[in-house]
């Protein structure tokens, strides 16, 4: 009998139970694909639709030439290009040690209620918004400064940066195990090289990967930028003076008059998210490469 | 298993105690490491409580009891690991030598490069070569010659028993190796700094028979040049290996003694309970 309604080829009150239950669980089952559709939608239809807009306008010019003045027909974004990634290798410069030197304290240290007061913030810290971090970069680096200047914008990226690499990176090490630590400990192994020969090395994946989402939401940042690097339609590669940053850019095309503007603002964002993806599938690529050795 | 059997083993013991050239200009029983009134608490729990006793140099001692009443907890006071456990805290002397482990000023750094320890899962450093993990805590200890590292990764790996497996494979991940192996690589490693007291934390209990055999046989042969403590839940392990047996219960050290006394002529009712397998 006990197996019949396990089965549900029971009868009465025990059969129905069973449909009732069947019921609910494909009512999840198709409410769960629903959500993940829309997902998968939004993100096919983002890249799609930039595709069509920004992928035609797309060629060798457009990414080595440098703008021409506006109502000119031609040109290209190399400025920006070169800018965004001057600006964001020095900021990742800036965060990567900060943000893994501060993981390793709240990991390795634990006066425990420090360690956590200090991940609340990092968390607190990711979700302020990026035009506040540009304001902060811009009265802290711009305004001693006297001018906009592209390391500004680093530190306003580095800002960004800091506590993505900060909380991956502890969870990286959080998932080293004890036994690991111990194991060098034991030899006579002292904290310090610990971290260094051990906790660092098995978790160097888990690292590489923060530093790469970071490194991906900094470059897609516009509003940290208005305030620092500021833009510039020339040639510019000193960090002390005003430089051309791709997302600023496309704020910048996006919202000016002239339809070839926004045309070229489609193509910057296509690239923009081309380089993203490339360098996140690269970084999985490289990642699964290693982890196959 | 009866009394008899152990009896015989005690036996056994005792003859190989005076073959020539075991213990060469030895005295056999010198303390190396002198336990006094040892108390071990996780945070406000007492996991080791007031426990006196003599390691003798070069012997094997073994710590046997049932799960949870102190053992691991003991033998990690003596390398001063107890103390990584965030929470733990230690009271009591541990003399290595005369001198005490937990005396001011002392570096726990220092007396783990002096007593140095084998876990009961095998845990290599997955980053690490073979050649890397063995050469990993001896290149702390000065010498950066890469002749005389080495040397010291070939003797270590010899006095390990591996050497003849992997030979020819010391770039290959520690990782690559089974199980066995890897604790025998893990014991070659703690070997590599010269430990005067090596500690093992149910070494075998992540092992095979096969495998359990080499490193109870690879005991044996430490034992002329280091001084072993050895944590088993295995009570035949510890007839098999030890010297010296010490019976904990909650905490506490019931009794403690020469293996084949221990293992014959228990004194206390509950140590005959727990290798009569009465409980435990």
């Amino acid at each position: 009998m006990a197996g019949n309604t396990l089965y549900g080829a029971g009868t009465g009150a025990s059969r129905q139970h069973y449909l009732y239950r069947k019921g609910i669980e494909w009512l999840a089952w198709i409410g769960m694909l629903f959500c993940t559709g829309v997902t998968v939608f939004i993100l096919l239809m983002i890249l799609g639709y930039v595709l069509y807009q920004g992928a035609s306008y797309i060629n060798w010019e457009f990414l080595t030439a440098l703008p021409l003045p506006a109502g000119e027909t031609g040109g290209g974004i190399a400025n920006a290009l070169v800018g965004s990634a001057m600006v964001v290798v020095v900021a990742t410069l800036m965060a990567v040690p900060i943000g893994v030197g501060a993981a390793i304290f709240v990991n390795e240290f634990p006066s425990a209620q420090l360690g956590r007061f200090v991940r609340f913030l990092a968390e607190v810290l990711t979700g302020v918004p990026s035009i506040v971090v540009g304001l902060f970069a811009y009265a802290l680096v711009v305004r001693p400064l006297g001018s906009f200047s592209g390391l500004s914008g680093s530190v306003a990226y580095a800002f960004i940066m800091i506590p993505i690499i900060l909380i991956t990176a502890h969870e990286a090490f959080r998932l080293v195990p004890v036994s690991l630590r111990e194991a060098s400990l034991a030899l006579g192994i002292p904290k310090w090289r610990t971290i260094l020969w051990v906790v660092l090395p098995v978790s160097s994946r888990a690292l590489l990967t923060g530093v790469v989402l970071a490194i991906a939401r900094a470059l897609g940042e516009a509003a940290p930028m208005l305030f620092t690097a500021f833009g510039n339609p020339f040639w510019n590669l000193n960090l002390k003076k005003p430089i051309a940053t791709v997302p600023l850019l496309i704020y910048t095309y996006a919202t000016g008059p002239y339809e070839d503007w926004h045309r070229k603002a489609w193509a910057a964002s296509f690239v923009l998210l081309m380089v993203v993806l490339v360098t996140s599938v690269l970084t999985r690529v490289f990642l699964r490469g290693k982890s196959n050795e | 298993m009866s009394k008899e059997g152990y009896a015989v083993e005690g036996r056994q013991r005792d003859i190989d105690f005076h073959l020539p050239g075991n213990q060469p200009e030895m005295t056999p029983d010198e303390t190396r490491l002198r336990v006094e009134e040892l108390r071990a608490y996780y945070g406000k729990s007492l996991a080791v409580n007031n426990v006196t006793l003599s390691i003798k140099t070069k012997k094997v001692t073994a710590i046997i009891g049932p799960s949870g009443c102190g053992k691991s907890t003991f033998i990690r006071c003596l390398n001063r690991m107890h103390e990584v456990t965030p929470g733990a805290r230690v009271e009591g002397k541990v003399l290595l030598d005369g001198g005490d482990l937990y005396g001011s000023g002392i570096d726990p750094v220092e007396v783990r490069r002096r007593v140095g320890m084998v876990f009961q899962k095998p845990n290599p450093f997955p980053t690490m070569s073979i050649y890397d993990n063995v050469a990993a805590g001896f290149k702390l200890n000065g010498s950066r010659d890469r002749r005389i590292i080495e040397d010291k990764v070939e003797k270590s790996l010899k006095m390990a028993a591996l050497w003849e497996e992997v030979r020819s494979d010391l770039h290959k991940p520690g990782t690559s190796l089974s199980g066995g192996q890897q604790q025998r690589l893990c014991i070659a490693r703690a070997l590599a700094v010269d430990p005067e007291v090596l500690l093992m934390d149910e070494p075998c209990s992540a092992l095979d028979p096969i495998a359990t055999a080499k490193i109870e046989e690879l005991i044996h042969e430490l034992k002329d040049s280091v001084t072993i403590v050895i944590v088993t839940h295995n009570m035949q392990q510890a007839a098999r290996v030890s010297d010296y047996t010490a019976f904990f219960y909650l905490g506490e050290l019931v009794e403690f003694g020469a293996t084949g006394d221990i293992f014959t002529t228990p004194e206390k009712r509950q140590t005959e309970d727990y290798i009569t397998g009465r409980f435990g």
